[in-house]
């Protein structure tokens, strides 16, 4: 019997009558009053997610900058101390083994940030490539991670503007705290990392600031209307970055694992690529449906699909032939059985009118 | 605003969340606050076509929300003489009125003997409380 692991917020989902579910080994909170609530808050005002579950490793040591430039696709060269960066770790497949942010503390000091589904791999990977002079810990345990977000998200808090992937130390009501500008939502916001047994003071004070708890459905419904990648649907350990649209995160003059894969694909084009689409008629997509009728070509796979609460339309992303992979191309999705249209589009599907 | 839970006196209820309120020989069917909760916010109903068929216990359309999907199941048997173009408009009617305006098909019953299978809301609220 496995057991599912809780954050240290786990009481306050509880009390705050969440419906709990499991995910990568977690008992998270899915939903408070409802995921399109929830989402609508997140676009409108302000809204916080308990993000505990995600992993943080510190890398540190003289030679700490030499093996990260060694494992991640982006080049650590481009930021600063206080500043962090979009980053994969792949394989020698040119495989995605985890995508995640990398902070920069100092020269032989690094956070980054992981998924919780793939915290296990990715430690495993780091470790097994650490060279002499470099160390890495995984220190998930001793922290907590709350993601606010939202476009009065950083009025809320009585945060400082600042420009985004930059990050501080701080204190929020008399908690101590980490302030990275980052997050998975698209819009402005901040993820605080606070001592696991800060975690509710925390999280009280950033609800009486008035967030609105939000869970994991809505992140993935936010996260999908701006076509941020999940990883173990969009991008996974057999799909390459080009394929996925994230060559602007791979340095590819520098050697990093799998570099020369990568460049290989780029330079042949990627046969098949991950396109954000939109139905045309009213059904909602879902991972692993097929998208059948490109064309000629064989057809492909919906990755991520959902309502999307502000379209108010079935939206998705998925892998189809490259050929059919441009704006406008039509895609019919078999969707239990029945066709449904649906048209690709630019990424982000979503995008705030211009006021 | 999503309704609170609520299962009305003189409606039957089948086993998998729907129920049906029978008037002569035919029923207006939907699903009870029961499902609409599991499901959290409707998004999408599956219609069927007016002029077809239900079968007991077979599915007739599907109801989804952003998180899952769900078959609904016919308590009885019958003709589809209507659906609730509403529910097809604005699917989150069955969350704020599942009894009322949250209605799904109505039906002309092929076999009113089927009604007497049905549960009645204790019966109905006793499975509840089993699962």
């Amino acid at each position: 019997m496995q057991t599912l692991l809780r954050t240290p917020l786990h009481g306050r989902h509880v009390a705050a009558g969440a419906r709990l579910v499991p995910f990568a080994g977690w008992e998270m909170p899915v939903q408070y009053e409802g995921v399109i609530p929830e989402h609508r808050a997140v676009r409108n005002d302000c809204g916080v997610f308990d993000v505990s579950h995600m992993g943080q490793f510190h890398v540190e040591g003289p030679n700490a900058h030499e093996l990260l430039q060694s494992l991640l696709s982006n080049d650590l060269d481009k930021i600063g101390d206080g500043e962090a960066q979009y980053t994969l770790l792949t394989n020698e497949r040119g495989g995605i083994v985890d995508d995640l942010i990398a902070y920069r503390i100092g020269k032989h000091q690094y956070l980054v940030v992981v998924n919780a589904g793939n915290r296990d791999a990715a430690y495993a990977w780091m470790k097994e490539h650490e060279i002499r002079g470099s160390e890495v810990r995984d220190a998930s345990d001793e922290y907590a991670l709350l993601a606010v977000q939202g476009p009065r998200s950083i009025e809320r808090l009585g945060l400082p503007d600042a420009k985004p992937f930059t990050h501080a130390m701080g204190e929020l009501d008399g908690v101590e705290v980490m302030v990275n500008r980052t997050g998975y939502t698209g819009e402005q916001g901040v993820e605080l990392m606070c001592a696991a047994e800060d975690a509710e003071e925390l999280w009280d004070a950033v609800v009486a600031r008035g967030a609105v708890p939000c869970g994991l459905g809505a992140r993935d419904t936010l996260r999908l209307e701006v076509c941020y990648p999940l990883h173990g649907n969009d991008i996974t350990e057999d799909t390459d970055p080009i394929s996925a649209g994230l060559g602007w995160t791979c340095a590819l003059g520098k050697e990093f694992t799998g570099a020369d894969v990568i460049r290989a694909v780029k330079e042949a084009g990627p046969e098949r690529k991950l396109v954000a689409f939109v139905m045309e008629e009213k059904a909602v997509p879902r991972q692993g449906m097929p998208i059948t009728g490109v064309g000629d070509a064989a057809g492909g796979e919906v990755t991520s699909g959902t309502h999307s609460p502000m379209l108010d339309k079935g939206i998705g992303m998925g892998y189809v032939p490259a050929d059919s992979a441009g704006p406008g191309n039509h895609l019919t999705i078999d969707v239990r059985g029945k066709d449904r249209r649906a048209t690709v589009v630019p990424k982000p599907i979503y995008k705030r009118e211009e006021t | 605003m999503a309704a609170s839970e609520s299962y009305p006196e003189g409606l039957k209820y089948h086993r998998e969340h729907d129920w049906a309120r029978i008037e002569g020989d035919e029923a207006t069917c939907g699903v009870t606050w029961f499902a609409q909760d599991a499901l959290g916010e409707l998004v999408h109903f599956e219609a069927p076509a007016e002029g077809g068929s239900t079968a007991k216990d077979s599915s007739y359309g599907e109801v989804e929300s952003v998180k899952a999907v769900s078959d609904v199941i016919a308590p009885l048997s019958g003709e589809i003489l209507e659906v609730n173009q509403k529910v097809v408009d604005a699917p989150e009617t069955v969350n704020e009125d599942p009894y009322g305006d949250g209605w799904l098909v109505r039906i002309r019953l092929s076999d009113p003997g089927e009604v007497d299978s049905l549960l009645d809301v204790e019966a109905y609220k006793q499975h509840l409380a089993e699962q």
